[in-house]
């Protein structure tokens, strides 16, 4: 069943004809794209353009506002999870996010990675530690943080801590990461080591980034969309968008003469 | 550059801040003063007996305030254990889960009613629904006072103190696929712990002083008990007929007990203020 590399990736999140809605305010319209499996998949555009949004819609973050919905499709291997029916909890916990500003948990570190693995796995002791251990030598905070996992995680560095919630995520082992500007209150040094890490975590996870910053979508990703005022504009490869885009005000943004 | 307008900057700067200042002058004096003769008077009656012997008898030497002592603890203590788990409970129900309902919206009015309401008003309301039917004076129907006053403030401190932690925790939470009553209780209310807390020991400051709601409930008791279903002595009304009576020793413990709610009053204070440091520190 194996399938080769050079082989089409597998669809992990398939968006069909998807509107959404801020009450009476259309956040986006008509969108359709194609998540890959195991591929870094890049939303870019200027503010206001709708890639949070997008990125929130699909682990249904907007539910938790009444007056935010979405219609059309969002197929998580097959499944439409805007049905009424989802479980938004199981769905959350398959469909990980990492948000702009670190959001270390008010517990030690070691608690803040095995808070999210208690909620579905019933591990003893020893697993735990080693999943904790696993997690945080994944996002290479293992060696900074060895020392100090009884201690706050507000105790960590900004790019610590946001390693530290990308470890979090990872942790439930869910098969899709969600990045929302996850580089843009951190350091040069810090952005590198976690866009350093965003291609690393591809091999096992399917990545969604949202970013403000187009050389960081033009590093880390293999797919990028491109988005303006609530539209998909342009969609490919990462490549293709970047030195061959299609559309005229695709190139514009990237080249700066806009936005 | 205008000189002179950039000198009459300076001026009024200048008489703006001597205003506040004498008006800062003014509100410490006033508070230094009070300190001054409460204590001048508080320690002159500050010896062991207060600790260990009760109330004495009119024209009787000597005595104490044992039992007025003995009773605020036991009725601030359970009026405490009472609101607490109320008050918390009511507030992340009105920061987390009711929000802006029609039911949160009304409680939140209802709990800033309570929280104006003189307090003579909430010891009157006790008095007849509880007092006078059972048709006795009772430590329970002071806890039950305390409890009415101490209530609102517990349950708008929780709110507020959650309302202060930032959504994104609340959503990273969320984003785990923890359900709603995990992330209240294992990160939002674990955010604003020391918040609750401070408010916890400002309810608890609050009603170690109030005096109007006992006087109609748990009344007063010459004699040492630890029964809450009588009378109880308590340290605000002891005070408050002791300090007029003819006798000089009721008049010094009235002094003795004055100073003792003060000190407990302001160790509450520091508390809260430690706990509220580390929060903000953290």
């Amino acid at each position: 069943m194996a399938k080769t590399q050079e082989q089409d990736p597998k669809i992990a999140i398939q968006i069909r004809n998807m509107n959404f809605f801020y009450g009476k305010f259309q956040g986006l319209k008509d969108i359709n794209l194609d998540v890959m499996e195991h591929k870094v998949t890049a939303f870019i555009g200027p503010s206001g353009c709708g890639k949070s949004t997008l990125l929130r819609a699909l682990n249904r973050m907007y539910s938790l506002y009444p007056g935010q919905r979405a219609e059309g499709e969002i197929n998580f291997y097959g499944q439409n999870i805007l049905e009424p029916k989802q479980d938004l909890n199981l769905l959350r916990a398959r469909i990980g996010m990492v948000f702009q500003k670190p959001t270390p948990f008010p517990m030690s570190i070691y608690d803040n990675i095995a808070f999210g693995v208690r909620l579905y796995e019933n591990l003893a002791k020893g697993e735990m530690d080693e999943r904790v251990q696993w997690a945080l030598t994944k996002t290479a905070l293992w060696n900074e943080a060895k020392d100090k996992l009884n201690q706050s995680g507000l105790a960590l560095s900004g790019g610590q801590q946001q390693r530290l919630c990308i470890a979090r995520s990872v942790a439930v082992k869910p098969s899709v990461i969600l990045l929302d500007e996850p580089t843009s209150a951190l350091d040069p040094i810090s952005t590198a080591k976690i866009e350093e890490l965003v291609s690393e975590l591809k091999s096992e996870y399917t990545v969604a980034i949202v970013t403000h910053n187009m050389q960081q979508a033009a590093r880390v990703s293999d797919f990028t969309a491109y988005m303006y005022l609530g539209e998909m504009i342009e969609y490919g490869k990462t490549d293709q968008i970047f030195i061959k885009p299609q559309k005229q005000a695709t190139e514009d943004y990237i080249t700066g003469r806009f936005g | 550059m205008n000189q002179n307008l950039y000198r009459r900057r300076l001026l009024t700067n200048r008489i703006g801040i001597a205003l506040s200042m004498m008006a800062m002058v003014l509100g410490l004096f006033v508070l230094l003063w009070i300190l001054f003769v409460l204590f001048k008077n508080g320690f002159q009656a500050l010896d062991w007996n207060m600790f260990f012997k009760s109330t004495p008898a009119p024209g009787s030497e000597g005595g104490g305030l044992a039992n007025a002592i003995v009773g605020s603890l036991m009725m601030v203590g359970f009026a405490t254990l009472v609101s607490t788990p109320i008050g918390i409970l009511a507030g992340i129900y009105l920061a987390e889960f009711g929000d802006t309902s029609k039911t949160a919206e009304i409680t939140r009015f209802m709990t800033d009613i309570m929280l104006s309401a003189p307090s003579i008003v909430l010891g009157l309301f006790v008095y007849a629904i509880l007092v006078a039917q059972v048709k006795h004076f009772s430590g329970w129907a002071g806890t039950l006072a305390l409890a009415l006053i101490a209530i609102p403030v517990v349950l708008r401190t929780t709110e507020n103190m959650l309302r202060l932690v930032p959504g994104s925790l609340r959503e990273a939470a969320f984003a785990l696929g923890a359900p709603r009553w995990k992330v209240t209780t294992m990160v939002t209310l674990r955010a604003a712990k020391s918040g609750v807390v401070t408010g916890v020991l400002l309810a608890l400051a609050r009603i170690s002083g109030e005096t109007a709601p006992l006087l109609f409930t748990a009344l007063n008791n010459q004699f040492f008990t630890l029964d809450m279903g009588g009378p109880m002595a308590n340290l605000p009304v002891v005070i408050f007929q002791f300090a007029m009576s003819p006798y000089d020793n009721w008049v010094r413990l009235a002094w003795g007990g004055a100073l003792l709610i003060t000190l407990t009053v302001l160790v509450l204070n520091i508390l809260a203020r430690v706990f509220f440091r580390e929060k903000v520190s953290a």
